[in-house]
């Protein structure tokens, strides 16, 4: 018995804290607006828990408490009505008393998550399918790049949520809650990161076929690392370096990449897919589903839709010296 | 009531009780063979195919949730592809809510209303037959589309611009959309048939305070229905038009507005889970006095609580849309609504207990169900609490944390009392009993596969995990728990297995029950089981919210009804005074033509607006059919 | 089948069944989501033997044995759709009512309305200032865009046409028939 408890009261802290690890957790806070609305959680899911144990407790004891015999179902006794009357009255003003508190404090707490005007990141994002368009308005030099943000940590970072095509959800639960993108509609979300690191967002708005794949990553990052990381988005795309690079940049000019996809510096500038002019600093390509490196480059050029299926990427027939190129040209834009 | 000049043997006072009878089940038959069951109007047999359809559709998107969790158990699994997981969930969440939830309800109040307010059949008994049609072409519609690959797969809420006219390429979204015309119309029709037999054809003296607890739930959802459906309705229309014809509803660019939908939806959605909970509340609050052994505790404050929850289900439908962007004071608003909606539950809740406190629990199938209800829905109930937070709600709304909330709440707070419903009224339905010691096995499988199916849930989407994605990757740490959740579900699909079995043994080959094998008070228990065509041979009179309690040996009836056609009381309002004999319709096959013409008519509208002019014109000859004068009197005093 | 269907005693049943069994046609090819073409089809879709003028030919075999689908597969004409609008086709063609360059929904074609003229159209440009678009969209890419030019040129609507776009409203949508709607079947020769 007494292993038995141990055991358990190992397993269950694990259970409950099985929420608590990892990069897209609610409770693996990385800034105030996460913090805040984790204390908030866990406080209406303590009285809640306290609450169905409670009347967990009370329908035990109405089930097996000690009783004389059996009666005939209409013999009532006025005076036990009267005594259940007050219990029961006096339970439903506790509910009420609980939500009312739930009610304010909740409220309280919303109004705490939209921060005043500070010296704010100004950052527009915009919702394609299935994919991120992230364009830095700070200044009077504004840059794209997808699927990555960085920010300084401790700095307020404004983001204006819009859509291009459905509805999707711009959510990085270590850093604050969701917003959705709407077309039509401009919405904006605002956090501040307090710790630097990596943190993992997703779409959390059905958007059709690839909505599991539409994710996100979130650096927050020293003011100078920030600020260095700015300067090398701002600058136009590296020049390609050794012979396989310069036809590698051949290819993606002369193929249908160019198309849709722009590299500042070339004569790429169609808007339809991600900006690729520093692809290869980011981390992950395609929305978060492969590391980036220049074998995952080339096997997401040459067969995009058995890695994401339909999404808009068509499959572009390549040679493999034209795919080796291109990957050795899109693993140099750094 | 005064007679006219017709001769005494027609009227049942004159008859003894055999041959009495003998000529109501004539009066009254649903001849056999196809002929009968095409024609009938007899509300048992009409709820009868309603809860095995019902049941075969629960069982059908069951299979898609296996699929689903087979999909979920690994990373990167690609058992399903993206399109048809799309579709699956789709279907999982619209076959349930549209063709499971409602309409098994609905059904346990057309075979139990009109029994336990002492008439011989529902009000309006050929829409009741021309409502079933409706929903089983409704779902047939639509799993034949899944079935040729037409399926929708924009998520049982369908949000537009993903269903709309550019991003819904194809008939998909059209054929979820008028499968919810045919099952709104099949809904409106059973409510407005409940209302009147509620308010119109009780017994006599069964006044406002003394009409059974599940009754009052039906009459207060079938109000609920009558005033929600037409907002889903409308946005259903309003879609088809869009996709079909061209309207701008939803285009923000030509003035329309995607959250309009949403809207919509939502002001039909959130009382739309109340249609399902509060049918389900009713059920409990007959099954416990049954077996408690004592009445129920506090009848007043639970009606009150059902009519309480029916209107604050209209004050809470922004809560689906909280991170929509909308202002947030009106947000906060609909927090403070959302929770107070607990209240009445917990009225609910309390009262139950107090009547267990009180009684002398029996525990048998029925009760467990009750329990495990009690102790699941809670559990919703509180998660439901914390997603009315605002603030809460922006880190888990669209999370597996929403999928256990719901999951908790209908199946804890819905299906579980269904369930227990089906093993206490099994016997009135068929006249055997289902297997005590096979049914607390289903308890045990459902109820334990249950809560570590879902529970798991919770926690996903703390961790991080948003809801319809048809799969997840391995930078994220959720394939433990997905693992566990789809080797749980194994449990819960034996449970319901077990339970099908068990229904259709015990059907074939169960104990005989006689006519109150629980003991119970209600009045359904007052005839036999099966009931006969005519439910009861003398109308009952009650003096007594639990008339089989107050006079078990004798129940004081009423006489005067003829018996060489369909005749029923009808009593008034507040007090059930009787006030005539109504005529009550005898068989007919223009349910059926109406329905069918009806079926051909929206079908063809998902393909060419012209459908609505042409296809009219078949429902109004079908139309003419049904309300021909038949030159037989009405009602009589 | 049969057997099930003759062994059911209830007639309601037995009704159902039939009424299953006559309407469980193969799958509806109208809304298969063809995701990932194979390479080797892919390829072999841009093999159209042209006529010796330019205009009019046979589509490669292969085209025939997918039994034609860009013509009338929803997906694909609703990608068709996505294309025109994305590859610039509006700066010439307008929404399909032409600009500096024709009309596509007047019923009258240059070169032919067979899908092989259209394709290589698409494909290798026409002089007076269609482009090529060999190197700006996959074969494939240029197939989907063959059939929605194909129906949106239509005289009658067909069922898989795309619907109205998201955005203004300047003409009827490609399932209200534009073409029988704005143009008199046979336009004045310019």
């Amino acid at each position: 018995m007494r292993q038995g408890s141990r055991a358990a009261a190992s397993v269950l802290p694990a259970l409950l804290c099985a929420g608590c690890a990892g990069a897209q957790s609610a409770f693996d806070t990385g800034g105030a607006q996460a913090l805040g609305l984790a204390r908030l959680m866990i406080f209406i899911m303590a009285v809640c828990a306290a609450v169905w144990l409670a009347v967990m407790a009370a329908l035990a004891f109405a089930l097996w408490r000690r009783r004389q015999e059996a009666t005939e179902p209409l013999a009532i006794d006025a005076r036990r009505q009267r005594r259940m009357s007050l219990v029961v009255g006096g339970s439903v003003a506790a509910t009420v008393v609980i939500i009312g508190l739930f009610t304010v404090t909740s409220f309280w707490v919303t109004r705490s998550l939209w921060a005043g005007d500070r010296d704010a990141v100004k950052i527009d994002m915009r919702g394609y399918q299935w994919w991120w368009q992230v364009t830095y308005r700070d200044g009077n030099q504004a840059f794209t790049t997808a699927n990555e943000i960085h920010v300084p940590v401790g700095r307020l970072v404004r983001i204006r949520l819009t859509a291009d095509d459905v509805i999707h959800s711009f959510w990085v639960p270590s850093l604050t809650g969701k917003q959705d993108l709407i077309p039509g509609r401009t919405n904006e979300v605002s956090f501040v990161a307090e710790r630097p690191g990596v943190y993992r967002g997703q779409c959390a708005e059905f958007c059709g076929l690839q909505h599991a794949r539409m994710a996100m990553q979130v650096i927050a990052q020293s003011p100078q690392d920030y600020d260095a990381w700015r300067q090398s988005q701002l600058a136009p795309a590296a020049k390609p370096s050794d012979p396989e690079q310069v036809f590698g940049e051949q290819v993606f000019l002369s193929k249908p990449c160019a198309a849709c996809h722009t590299v500042r510096g070339t004569s790429a500038t169609a808007q339809l897919g991600p900006d690729l002019t520093h692809v290869a600093s980011r981390s992950t390509i395609a929305a978060g589903v492969l590391e980036t490196t220049r074998g995952s480059l080339a096997a997401w050029i040459a067969d995009p839709q058995t890695i994401k299926p339909g999404n808009n990427m068509p499959m572009v027939a390549l040679s493999p010296d034209e795919l080796n190129a291109i990957s050795a040209y899109m693993a140099s834009l750094k | 009531m005064t007679s006219e000049a017709i001769p005494l043997d027609v009227r049942d006072r004159a008859i003894d009780d055999d041959t009495l009878r003998a000529r109501l089940a004539k009066t009254w038959a649903t001849p056999r063979g196809l002929w009968g069951a095409l024609t009938t109007v007899d509300h048992k047999i009409i709820a009868r195919r309603y809860l095995v359809t019902a049941f075969i559709f629960l069982a059908l998107g069951g299979i898609l949730a296996v699929l689903m969790r087979l999909q979920l158990a690994r990373p990167e699994s690609r058992v399903l592809g993206p399109d048809f997981y799309n579709q699956i969930f789709t279907m999982h969440g619209s076959n349930m809510m549209f063709l499971f939830a409602v309409p098994v309800m609905e059904a346990m109040g057309v075979y139990l209303v009109p029994l336990m307010v002492g008439t011989r059949n529902i009000a309006f008994p050929r829409l009741n037959a021309f409502s079933y049609w409706m929903y089983l072409a409704g779902g047939i519609t639509l799993w034949l589309s899944f079935a040729l690959n037409m399926g929708p797969d924009v998520g049982w809420f369908a949000y537009v611009p993903l269903s709309g006219p550019e991003y819904g390429a194809g008939k998909r979204a059209d054929f979820w959309a008028q499968m919810i015309t045919f099952t709104e119309v099949a809904a409106l029709a059973v409510a407005v048939e409940i209302v009147v037999t509620v308010f119109k054809q009780r017994a006599p003296g069964m006044s406002l305070n003394r009409i059974p607890l599940f009754v009052w739930s039906m009459l207060v959802t079938s109000f609920l229905v009558i005033m929600a459906m037409p907002a889903i309705m409308i946005a259903s229309s309003t879609l088809i038009m869009d996709r079909l014809v061209g309207t701008h509803f939803y285009n923000p660019a030509e003035g329309g507005d995607v959250l309009l939908w949403q809207h919509l939806f939502w002001f039909f959605g959130h009382p739309e889970v109340y249609i399902i909970f509060l049918p389900a509340v009713g059920m409990v609050s007959s099954m416990v006095p049954t077996f408690a052994r004592r009445p129920i505790f506090g009848y007043l404050p639970l009606v009150l609580a059902l009519v309480a929850t029916g209107i604050l289900a209209f004050g809470l439908w922004v809560h689906h849309m909280f991170v929509t962007g909308l202002p947030r004071v009106g947000e906060s608003f609909f927090t403070a609504s959302s929770m107070s909606i607990a209240v009445p539950a917990g009225i609910q809740i309390f009262c139950w207990i107090a009547t267990l406190w009180d009684g002398k629990p029996v525990f048998k199938t029925p009760l467990l169900f009750v329990l495990a209800f009690l102790f699941t829905f809670i559990i919703g109930g509180m998660t439901g609490v914390m997603v009315a937070s605002v603030p809460f709600d922006t880190q888990v709304h669209d999370t597996y944390f929403v999928v256990a909330h719901f999951h908790y709440v209908l199946i804890g707070g819905a299906v579980f009392p269904l369930m227990g419903a089906v093993y206490y009224w099994f016997p009135k339905f068929t006249g055997r009993l289902m297997s005590e010691r096979l049914g607390r096995w289903v308890v045990g499988l459902v109820f334990v596969g249950f809560n570590l199916t879902f529970f798991p849930m919770h926690i996903l989407g703390f961790e991080g995990m948003p809801r319809r994605v048809y799969t997840y990757q391995h930078d994220v740490p959720w394939a433990a728990l997905n693992l566990f959740v789809s080797l749980s579900s194994i449990v819960l699909t034996a449970g319901f297995l077990l339970f099908f079995i068990d229904a259709i043994r015990s059907a074939r080959r169960g104990v005989a029950a006689g006519d109150n094998p629980w003991g119970a008070a209600t009045l359904e228990w007052a005839t036999a089981s099966p009931p006969p065509p005519y439910n009861f041979a003398h109308i009952p009179v009650v003096d007594d919210a639990n008339p089989l309690w107050s006079a078990p040996e004798t129940l004081t009836v009423a006489g005067g009804l003829r018996v060489d056609r369909r005749e029923l009381v009808v009593t008034s309002v507040a007090e059930a005074r009787p006030e005539a004999r109504e005529s009550s319709p005898a068989n007919s096959i223009w349910p059926l033509l109406t329905a069918l013409a009806t079926t051909v008519m929206l079908i063809w509208s998902i393909f060419s607006p012209w459908a609505v002019v042409w296809g009219s014109i078949p429902i109004a000859i079908a139309l003419t059919g049904w309300f021909w004068p038949k030159g037989t009197p009405e009602d009589e005093a | 089948m049969a057997g099930i269907v003759r062994r059911t005693a209830n007639p309601l049943l037995r009704l159902l069944l039939i009424a299953a069994a006559t309407m469980a046609l193969p799958a509806c090819e109208r809304e298969e989501r063809t995701l990932r073409l194979a390479p080797p089809v892919a390829s072999a879709l841009d093999g159209v033997r042209l006529m010796p003028i330019g205009i009019g030919g046979a589509p490669p075999e292969v085209y025939s044995a997918l039994e034609k689908p860009f013509a009338s597969n929803a997906y694909d004409l609703s990608q068709g759709k996505r294309l025109y609008n994305w590859m610039g086709c509006p700066q010439c063609h307008g929404d399909g009512q032409g600009r500096s360059g024709p009309p596509l929904l007047d019923g009258w074609w240059q070169y032919g309305p067979d899908v092989v003229s259209v394709f290589v159209t698409i494909r290798d440009g026409r002089p007076g200032g269609m482009p090529s678009f060999r190197d700006k969209l996959t074969t494939e890419q240029i197939w989907q865009l063959t059939g929605y030019i194909q129906t949106l040129g239509a005289y009658s609507a067909k069922t898989a046409a795309p619907s109205r776009d998201d955005g203004p409203q300047t003409r009827p949508a490609e399932n209200r028939a534009p073409a029988a709607a704005l143009f008199d079947k046979f336009p004045e020769i310019r």
